[in-house]
């Protein structure tokens, strides 16, 4: 034995110190989940909150006197705080904003995150801050031969002590009756007359507090920074989802078994930490679809089912729209200016990307959180095979769709097994190992600094050219998906969309009609990648990253996933958002942010949904 | 009494620089202002690039206060946001040559985002003066011709740290880095040149925690389970200072050699504050210890305008400028041929001294510090500080040719 048991212990010892951190932030996002059905974004800002209230509020404290009493009061305080603006999101921005579909909930923490991410910088300052050490435990305590922080030892102990309470809170308390009552079943609890705004604005308090309290805890180990939010969102996401989303002691299984892989994963891969805890989330979602210990979720969707209902055709006015825009595309390079003509580029490409996972969410019911995977896929197809083999741009982005094609079979054919948000976590899971691979294999990929040189073949070098074959591509690809969505195919994805039982009923092949979907989303986004790539001259891992994947799906919420056309729409807004703000100032994500918000507020169904609406105001017929 | 009159006379400048701003582009009457594009994170890296960009616009307002640059043309800077990806940032140089007209591009913080630029520079032949990219790549196997880069590579910072092991007789070495191109090509330089200062070195433990995510307990725990003589540490940020406070509760670093990349920097120092370790030997930037009367005034004229003290990026930014000025006046030209050639071996004067644009692989011979760190008032501070100039811990020419022969 050449590990000694001391050694073993301790390291034990430090997984259970990170995973009873993991609980306490992971526990107030499933409560949230599980009452509310909101996938809360800015979770992960509530804990980078919580962190930089208490690096201010506990030194000013500890001047009164260094006791580890006022240490605690001060977390606490900062906890509290946090909660508040838990509440203050609540009713400003979730209240509002409940009915309509649950991603547009997504989309919208999405736009708190960007703007509390400036706001920090703008309030504390771009320079990380240290908190004090908690007096009383600064000391290392020895285990054996070997020296163990007693912070961590408190850490350990403050995990089930948490879980403790929120049992007891949940079984002994009304307000836990009916937060229980809320995660079984929502409408039932509504009707019986308990007050839904109440018991939302508390759910959200706790959440936050819980949130505010995993940062406070935090200070005497890391220092606040403003990057802290999103390092720790996905995390906490895939322990509730490991855990079976809603439930508590799911959660607190799921952050031991995480805390213990990384504490003994970085001893034998110290080069994969970033990827184990997916391929955990993976593993285990192909084998428990529900998680560890979360329950199938027994309500049917919503009755008005979220995206395409029935694709109407173009009336004589929307064809001369359409046709107008096309023109408007073709004819840019003649009075715009280069820059221009770049941007509208950029816009066609992510119009395909868009219509792409339009096709799967809004027509298909398969939310991906990781689509940016496929695009990034075919950008890496593209770029590797001219880059390293030398073949012409021509053939490389035929094979860019089949690769990313490929791919999304590979992982489709687990994915299409699952539901609702464990399907979307496993599309995240998937992302983010397809990520990880051309991150770490340097050195086909590249690595993170990615590969350049990736420029389009001679003829087609000019800025106008290679306008005009994006135009025909984008749009020959665009034509063809929305023929799918038309064609009976794209019914019985609606269909099985709507309910999978019916569907089967009548002899469709669910699970085989979803999986050939998402293969074909898949390479229609690849077919859009590798489009990127020669547009930008380089491919590198944020073409798979979760910041495009949140993008694509913020594209196709302005756009309206209930609208066939629409995403084209959103991703052309999305992006001239982008780049009307950031060079007006350094608080561009803010304002990105508001303006996610603001059109989530004023379009709850985007501007496809808007203009439906219109349409329907003026002919008269039903929405 | 010299710096105290300069800082003045610094504060007066810059204010005659906004006034002459404010009036517009008229005000210069000798000709049309030079644009340049500053393309940046300064969003992301905000910690670094806030004073960064600060001490470009000071530079700038003096050397126009003071006659500008060409013969008396007014110096602009315009900067953007890189949204630190590739893709956003090939936008904003884009952007910034079609619609801003700027005279060729510079900045960039992130080595990804700057092999992206560097090779957009290429593909349009246009100069991109990279200056805060770290990457070995952006002047070696990926160089190209219109690509200059000012701040020590990977590379030099690490050679500098590895001179200053030479007589140590420490031979068992343990290795954190951050999991991207930065930690892992400073660990594979390191793995290389380690050897050579101190014979018989080997590797004995690796540990290559995510950027932004080190799980701190876990890996001091790894780290010292190996028994390693020494450290070489590669960590930086909110990672550096999660794993200094976790090695010092449990004792890593006592009677342990460690080596540290930039943690002498005031922007990874200070949030270190009385954790400070005793004794790293690190690379850094003791702002308040440099000597010269240049610096100093440098300094009173920084403190006086943004009411902070500098960081490395406002030294880097300041320094930029001075070399584009010289380089502006010396080619007395905008055509990005003629400014190519007129960087090669380029030599300016600037604040940490002469700083040339070596020709070969197209780097500056900026060096940095070299320092011990110790604590004072509980604030971490650099001792024994001495200015490594990169001229000495370049890329061996052989080595540069074999790189860059595509």
């Amino acid at each position: 034995m050449s590990v000694e048991f001391s050694f073993l212990l301790v390291q034990a010892l430090s997984g259970l110190a990170s995973a009873s951190s993991l609980f306490i932030i992971a526990s107030g996002l499933t409560l949230v989940f599980g009452v509310t059905r909101i996938v809360n974004f800015a979770h992960g800002s509530f804990y980078m909150l919580g962190a930089y209230m208490a690096v201010t509020i506990v030194p000013w404290l500890l001047q009164i006197e260094r006791s580890p009493t006022l240490f605690f009061a001060g977390v606490l305080i900062s906890a509290a705080v946090v909660g508040v603006l838990g509440v203050a999101m609540e009713i400003l921005l979730l209240r509002r904003i409940y009915k309509v579909p649950e991603l547009f909930q997504l989309l919208a923490t999405f736009g708190v995150v960007l703007m509390v991410q400036d706001a920090v910088l703008h309030i504390w300052g771009p320079l990380d801050i240290a908190g004090p050490r908690a007096p009383g435990l600064r000391h290392g305590v020895m285990i054996l031969d070997q020296r163990f922080p007693a912070y961590e030892l408190f850490l350990i102990a403050a995990g089930p002590v948490v879980l403790g309470l929120l049992w007891l809170l949940m079984h002994k308390t009304r307000f836990g009756i009916l937060l229980r009552a809320a995660t079984r079943d929502r409408e039932m609890v509504g009707a019986l007359g308990v007050n839904q705004a109440l018991l939302f604005t508390g759910t959200l308090f706790l959440g936050a507090f819980l949130a505010g309290l995993g940062g406070a805890l935090q200070i005497p180990r890391v220092s606040a920074s403003a990057q802290m939010d999103l390092a720790i969102i996905t995390e906490a996401f895939v322990v509730t989802v490991i855990g079976g989303m809603g439930s508590i002691g799911g959660a607190f299984l799921a952050a031991l078994l995480i805390g213990q892989l990384q504490a003994f994963g970085v001893l034998i891969f110290p080069k994969i930490t970033l990827v184990l805890v997916f391929l955990l989330m993976a593993l285990v979602l192909v084998v428990k679809p529900w998680g560890l210990l979360g329950r199938p979720e027994a309500a049917p969707p919503s009755a008005m089912p979220e995206g395409i209902a029935s694709p109407g055709r173009f009336c004589v006015f929307e064809k001369l729209l359409v046709a107008l825009a096309l023109l408007v595309a073709a004819m840019l390079p003649l009075f715009g200016d280069a820059y221009a003509v770049k941007v509208a580029t950029e816009v066609l490409i992510f119009g395909l990307a868009a219509f792409s996972l339009n096709f799967l969410v809004g027509n298909g019911g398969i939310v991906s959180f990781g689509h940016a995977a496929y695009f990034g896929l075919g950008a890496y197809a593209s770029g590797l095979l001219v880059t390293k083999l030398g073949m012409p741009m021509e053939p490389a982005l035929i094979v860019a769709p089949l690769a990313s094609g490929f791919f999304a079979a590979l992982f489709g054919f687990f994915i299409v097994r699952l539901q609702g948000i464990y399907l979307a976590m496993l599309t995240l899971a998937f992302a983010q190992i397809a990520y990880a691979v051309c991150f770490q294999w340097v050195e086909v990929t590249g690595g993170d600094n990615g590969i350049v040189g990736v420029w389009p073949a001679p003829w087609a070098a000019s800025r106008i050219v290679y306008h005009y074959l994006v135009l025909v591509v984008a749009v020959l690809g665009i034509i063809a998906l929305r023929h799918v969505i038309y064609a009976p195919f794209g019914a019985s994805l609606r269909a099985a969309r709507d309910s999978a039982a019916r569907a089967e009923a009548i002899g469709i092949d669910v699970r085989a009609h979803r999986w050939l979907g998402f293969t074909i989303a898949g390479a229609a986004a690849g077919l859009a990648g590798g489009l990127y790539a020669f547009s930008k001259g380089s491919i590198d891992p944020t073409l798979l990253g979760i910041p495009l994947s949140v993008d694509f799906l913020a594209m196709i919420l302005l756009g309206g996933m209930q609208s066939v056309v629409g995403p084209v729409l959103g991703a052309a807004a999305f992006h001239s958002i982008k780049d009307v703000f950031m060079p007006l100032t350094d608080h561009w994500r803010f304002l990105l942010g508001a303006s996610i918000i603001a059109l989530v507020l004023i379009f709850p169904r985007g501007l496809g949904g808007a203009y439906a609406s219109l349409r329907a105001r003026f002919t008269g017929g039903a929405p | 009494m010299d710096s105290i009159f300069f800082g003045r006379r610094a504060l007066l400048a810059g204010g005659a620089g906004l006034a002459a701003a404010a009036t517009g582009r008229g005000a210069a009457a000798q000709g049309a202002p030079i644009r340049i594009g500053e393309l940046n994170s300064y969003s992301r890296m905000a910690a670094f690039c806030i004073p960064y960009r600060n001490a470009m616009q000071l530079a700038a307002d003096q050397i126009n206060a003071t006659g500008g640059v060409m013969g008396g043309r007014r110096l602009e800077f315009v900067f953007r946001d890189d949204g630190s990806t590739p893709g956003d940032a090939v936008r904003v140089a884009e952007e910034l040559l079609t619609r801003e007209n700027v005279a060729f591009i510079a900045g960039t913080f992130l080595s990804n985002v700057g092999l992206a630029v560097s090779d957009f520079a290429n593909q349009r032949k246009r100069l991109f003066f990279a200056t805060e990219p770290l990457s070995d790549a952006l002047t070696m196997a990926q160089g190209n011709r219109y690509t200059w880069r000012l701040r020590p590579s990977t590379y030099m910072q690490t050679r500098m740290l590895v001179e200053a092991a030479r007589g140590k007789t420490q031979k068992r070495w343990a290795i954190v880095a951050p999991n991207y191109e930065y930690g892992q090509s400073a660990a594979a330089n390191f793995k290389r040149l380690i050897g050579s200062a101190i014979p018989g070195a080997e590797i004995i433990a690796e540990q290559y925690p995510a950027l932004g995510r080190v799980d701190a307990g876990a890996t001091v725990g790894a780290l010292a389970q190996a028994r390693p003589d020494a450290i070489f540490n590669v960590l930086f940020g909110p990672d550096l200072t999660a794993f200094v406070r976790e090695g010092n509760t449990r004792g890593l670093f006592e009677r342990r050699f460690v080596l540290s990349m930039l943690t002498g920097e005031p922007e990874y120092m200070i949030p270190l504050g009385d954790e400070t370790p005793e004794g790293w030997v690190v690379t850094g930037y003791p702002w308040d210890q440099v000597e010269g009367s240049a610096h100093r005034a440098f300094v009173e004229a920084y403190r006086a305008r943004f009411n902070d003290t500098p960081r490395k990026g406002s030294l880097l930014g300041y320094v930029t400028v001075q070399v584009l000025a010289n380089l502006l006046n010396k080619a007395n030209s905008l055509d990005n041929e003629v400014l190519v050639d007129a960087l090669r071996d380029l030599s300016s004067d600037t604040l940490v001294g002469n700083v040339t644009m070596r020709g070969i692989d197209q780097q500056g011979s900026m060096g940095t510090w070299v320092g011990e760190t110790t604590q004072r008032n509980g604030q971490g501070i650099m001792r024994n500080a001495r200015y490594a100039d990169g001229a000495d811990y370049m890329f061996p020419e052989e080595e540069v040719r074999a790189a860059r022969r595509a």
